[in-house]
C-alpha cells in the first residue's frame, strides 16, 4: 500500500538511499554529551575517505541507552558504539571499511534491546526526524491516506475502539470511547489537542517521541481530525523542551508543504491544520482543563468536570485531549489493523507501554515493552539493576501521583488495573529505581514539596493540605515527631484525596500513604524511642 | 469574549501604539501581537516573546502588553505571576539551573544545590548582588538518562558532580575578571 501523491517522494528518497549508513543520535541527551560534534567528525572523516557516495552520515532521535551516549550505530554492520567523541568518530569510519578496531561498543542481543517491543518507538533512532522523506520511507502517513480515501470517520472511530487503545497520559481511559464521544457532540468548530506537557519529574517518553519522530504524533493527531470532525489541532508542548519544539515547528512545515496538512488533504474534502502552544512552566497545566484554559492565554487553573473537554473544551467547543504517546500509536494501528494492535499485552490493557528508566539502574534510558511484562523484568534483567550491585529498594512509579513499589512486589506485570491495586498508577511511564541510600520519608516529603508548590490554590484541601502534610512529613525527618503525627498524617493524606477538586490534589497523597503502606519501618525509625512505638 | 486563534475577530491593532523609546525590540514584539491580531488568547505567547527580547518581564512592559492587548493589567499580571518561566526581576549575566526532577534528585541534586548556595550565597530564584550570576532550579529537563543534569548558560551538562558545578562557577568568575580588567 503505497500512497500515490507521495509515491514520487518515496521512490526517490529509496533510489538515493547509499550502501552503508551511521546513525549518529541528535536527540536531547545525546546532544548534551557532544554529539553533534560527533556527527560533524563522523561527516568530514566519511568526505575524507572519499566515502560520500557508500556511506550516509545521518542524525537520528533516541536509540534508547541514552546514559551511554553519544550513541552511533553502524549499518549493515549492526555495530552499536557508546560514548563516541568526536577524537573516535574516524575511527568508527575505518572500521566501516572493514578495519579492527578497538572501540567502546554495547552488545545488541541483551535483553535491553531485545525484549522490546517496539511501535511507538519504531522509527525512533532509524529516521532523521527533521526530514518528512524518512517518515514516508517507513510508510508514514500512509494510514491517514488510507482513512481519508478509503474509511469513513465512524470506521476509524471504531478501529481505535476495538483495537483497545487506552490513554497513555496516566488515567487510562478508554480512546475510542472517548473519540466516539467528540465525534457525536455536534458542533460546527471541534478541536483536537496534543498533551504534551509531560510533568512528571524524571519522565522523558513524550520528549522522546516529539524529538525522534514528531511526524507520527502529527498524523495521530490529522487521524484524530478526520475521525471527531475536527480541523484545528494544538500540541501544547512544554516551554523546557526547545529541541522538542523546534522539530515540531519543523515537522509542520515540511507536512504543509506535502499536503498532508492543511486544506483538502489527499485530495479529500478533509482539512487538518496544527499549531504549537508553548507552556510556561506549571505542572497543574498537564491536567486537561487547566492546559485548556492555559491554550486560551489564562493561568491555569483547573474546573469541575462535567461538563468534560468533548462535550464543552477550548473555547466552549468539542474538544479531544488525548497524550503524546496515546497519539503515537494511532497510525500503526490504522495501518495494521486494530485486531493486531489487541493481540498484544493484556487482556485489558493493550499494547505496549514506553517506559523512561532513571535513577539507580544500570542501563537508563527509554524502553518500549509490551503491556503486562512484569516490572522486575524491566528493572533488572533489562535495565540491569543497581550500577553498585546493590539491592532495589523500591520503584516508583507515576511520579508525584504515584506510588513506591517494594522489592517484594516487583513481579507485578505493567497494567493498569495491576499497578493500582498495588497502590500506585501506570502514570505518563517515569519509573525511578531506588535503593537502600534513598530513605522513603525523605522520597515521600520531596513529592510532597512537589504538589505544595505546584498546587494552583483553587481548593482548599489541596492548598492547605499539602501544606500541613508537608510540614509533618519534615518534622518527621527531624525526628521530632510523634506517633499521633503519623496518625495526623494518614488522616489528612484522606480528606486531600476525597476532597480536592483535580487529579493533582486528589493523587498528591499517593507517595506518602504507599510509602506509609510499604516502608512504615522508615517513617517508625525516625520516630523517637522508636522501639516503644507499637505499629 | 475570547475568540478562537486565528480566526480573525479582531480589526487591526488600533491600541497599540508604538513605544515612546523607539526600542527596536517593541517593534519585534508588536510584530508578535500582530501575527496573533491582537488577541486576548495570545497573551502567553506574547509574553514569551517579551521575556525572550528584554530578559525579563518589567511593570512598564506588562503595561504595554496590557494596553495593547486590551486587557487589564491584572490579568497579565496575574498570567505572568502563575507561571514558573516568566521572571519579574532581571537574571545575573550568568545562570545556573539545577534540575531538581526526581531522577536527578536520587542521584544526589540535592548536593549540588546545597554546593552552589553555598559557594555563591544565594538561594534559588536569586541574583548575586553583583549581578553575576543567577541561580535557578528545575523540574526536569526531560535530560534524565544522564542524570542529574544542570543547564549553565543554556546549554545542558549531564552527570555533574559537586566539583563540576562549584568550577563552572570559578571559571564564570574568572573569565568576567579578566574581561573587566
Ligand atoms: C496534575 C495533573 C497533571 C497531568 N499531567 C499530564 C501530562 O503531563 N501529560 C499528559 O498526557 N496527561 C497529563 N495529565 C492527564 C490529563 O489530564 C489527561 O487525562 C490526558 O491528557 C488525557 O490523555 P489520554 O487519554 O491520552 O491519556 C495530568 C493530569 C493531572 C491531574
Ligand atoms: S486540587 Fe490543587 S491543583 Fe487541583 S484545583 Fe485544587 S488547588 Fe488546584
Ligand atoms: S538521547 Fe541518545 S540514546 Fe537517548
Ligand atoms: S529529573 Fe533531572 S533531567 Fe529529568
Amino acid at each position: 500500500m503505497i500512497t500515490s501523491p507521495l509515491n514520487e517522494v518515496v521512490e526517490k528518497e529509496t533510489a538515493a538511499a547509499k550502501p552503508k549508513c551511521l546513525r549518529c543520535c541528535v536527540a536531547a541527551g545525546c546532544l548534551s554529551s557532544g554529539s553533534l560534534a560527533v556527527k560533524q567528525s563522523l561527516q568530514a572523516s566519511v568526505t575524507e575517505a572519499g566515502l560520500q557516495d557508500e556511506v550516509h552520515v545521518k542524525g537520528v532521535g533516541c536509540m534508547g541507552l541514552c546514559s551511554q551516549g553519544p550513541l552511533v550505530q553502524a549499518d549493515p554492520d549492526k555495530v552499536l558504539y557508546t560514548g563516541v567523541t568526536a577524537e573516535s568518530a574516524p575511527t568508527i569510519v575505518s572500521a566501516l571499511q572493514g578495519a579492527k578496531v578497538d572501540l567502546p561498543t554495547t552488545d545488541l542481543n541483551h535483553p535491553f534491546f531485545t525484549l522490546q517491543r517496539p511501535i511507538v518507538l519504531e522509527n525512533s533512532g532509524r529516521i532523521d526526524p527533521e526530514r518528512i522523506e524518512e517518515y514516508l520511507v517507513a510508510n508514514g502517513y500512509q494510514a491517514l491516506y488510507a482513512a481519508v480515501r478509503d474509511m469513513t470517520p465512524k470506521d476509524v472511530v471504531d478501529a481505535i475502539t476495538s483495537s483497545g487503545l487506552r490513554g497513555r497520559g496516566g488515567a487510562g481511559y478508554p480512546t475510542g470511547l472517548k473519540w466516539a464521544l467528540v465525534a457525536k457532540t455536534p458542533s460546527h468548530q471541534k478541536y483536537i489537542v496534543c498533551n504534551a506537557d509531560e510533568g512528571d519529574p524524571g519522565a522523558f517518553m513524550d520528549r522522546s517521541v516529539l524529538e525522534s519522530d514528531p511526524h507520527r504524533v502529527l498524523e495521530g493527531m490529522a487521524l484524530a481530525g478526520y475521525a471527531v470532525g475536527a480541523t484545528q489541532g494544538f500540541i501544547y508542548v512544554r516551554g523546557e523542551y526547545p529541541l522538542a519544539i523546534s522539530r515540531l515547528q519543523t515537522a509542520i512545515k515540511q507536512a504543509r508543504r506535502l499536503g498532508v496538512l492543511g486544506s483538502q488533504i489527499f485530495e479529500s474534502g478533509f482539512d487538518f491544520k496544527i499549531d504549537l502552544r508553548i507552556g510556561a512552566g506549571a505542572f497543574v497545566c498537564g491536567e486537561e482543563t487547566a492546559l485548556m484554559a492555559s491554550i486560551e492565554g489564562k493561568r491555569g487553573i483547573p474546573r469541575v468536570r462535567p461538563p468534560y473537554p468533548a462535550e464543552s473544551g477550548l473555547w466552549g467547543q468539542p474538544t479531544l485531549i488525548n497524550n503524546v504517546e496515546t497519539f503515537a500509536n494511532v497510525a500503526p494501528i490504522i495501518r495494521n489493523g486494530p485486531d493486531w494492535f489487541s493481540s498484544i499485552g493484556t487482556g485489558k490493557s493493550k499494547g505496549t507501554k514506553v517506559f523512561a528508566l532513571a535513577g539507580k539502574i544500570t542501563n537508563t534510558g527509554l524502553i518500549e515493552v509490551p503491556m503486562g511484562t512484569p516490572l522486575s523484568t524491566i528493572v533488572e534483567v533489562m535495565g540491569g539493576g543497581t550500577p553498585d550491585g546493590s539491592a532495589i529498594k523500591a520503584v516508583q512509579t507515576g511520579g508525584p501521583s504515584g506510588g513506591c513499589i517494594p522489592a517484594h512486589k516487583l513481579d507485578t506485570p505493567v497494567d493498569y488495573e495491576s499497578l493500582a491495586s498495588i497502590g500506585s498508577i501506570m502514570g505518563s511511564g517515569g519509573m525511578i529505581v531506588m535503593d537502600a541510600d534513598n530513605n522513603m520519608v525523605d522520597v515521600a516529603r520531596y513529592f510532597m514539596e512537589f504538589c505544595m508548590e505546584e498546587s494552583c490554590g483553587k481548593c482548599i484541601p489541596c492548598r492547605a493540605g499539602t501544606v500541613q502534610i508537608h510540614r509533618i512529613l519534615t518534622k518527621i525527618h527531624e525526628g521530632k515527631a510523634g506517633q499521633e503525627d503519623i496518625e495526623t498524617l494518614e488522616q489528612l493524606c484522606e480528606m486531600v484525596k476525597s476532597a480536592s477538586l483535580c487529579g493533582l490534589g486528589q493523587s498528591a497523597p499517593n507517595p506518602v500513604l504507599s510509602t506509609l503502606r510499604y516502608f512504615r519501618e522508615d517513617y517508625t525509625a525516625l520516630l523517637p524511642k522508636a522501639s516503644e512505638v507499637t505499629v | 469574549m475570547s475568540v478562537p486563534a486565528g480566526v480573525n475577530g479582531a480589526g487591526p491593532p488600533t491600541g497599540a501604539k508604538p513605544h515612546p523609546s523607539g526600542d527596536n525590540r517593541f517593534k519585534i514584539l508588536e510584530a508578535t501581537m500582530k501575527k496573533h491580531q491582537h488577541q486576548p488568547d495570545a497573551l502567553i505567547e506574547v509574553l514569551h516573546t517579551a521575556q525572550e527580547l528584554f530578559g525579563y518581564l518589567e511593570n512598564d512592559l506588562l503595561l504595554h502588553i496590557a494596553h495593547s492587548l486590551k486587557l487589564p493589567l491584572s490579568r497579565v499580571y496575574g498570567v505572568a505571576t502563575f507561571y514558573h518561566f516568566f521572571s519579574l526581576k532581571p537574571k545575573g549575566k550568568h545562570t545556573c539551573v539545577i534540575c531538581m526532577g526526581t531522577a536527578c534528585y536520587v542521584k544526589g541534586a540535592a548536593n549540588l544545590l546545597a554546593a552552589i548556595e553555598q559557594e555563591t550565597g544565594i538561594h534559588s530564584g536569586e541574583t548575586t548582588p553583583d549581578g553575576a550570576i543567577s541561580l535557578l532550579t528545575a523540574r526536569c529537563l526531560g535530560a534524565c538518562g544522564i542524570a542529574p543534569a544542570n543547564v549553565y548558560d543554556g546549554s545542558v551538562a549531564g552527570n555533574q558532580s559537586t566539583d563540576d558545578v562549584l568550577n563552572r562557577v570559578k571559571e564564570w568568575r574568572n573569565n568576567d575578571n579578566i574581561a573587566t580588567k
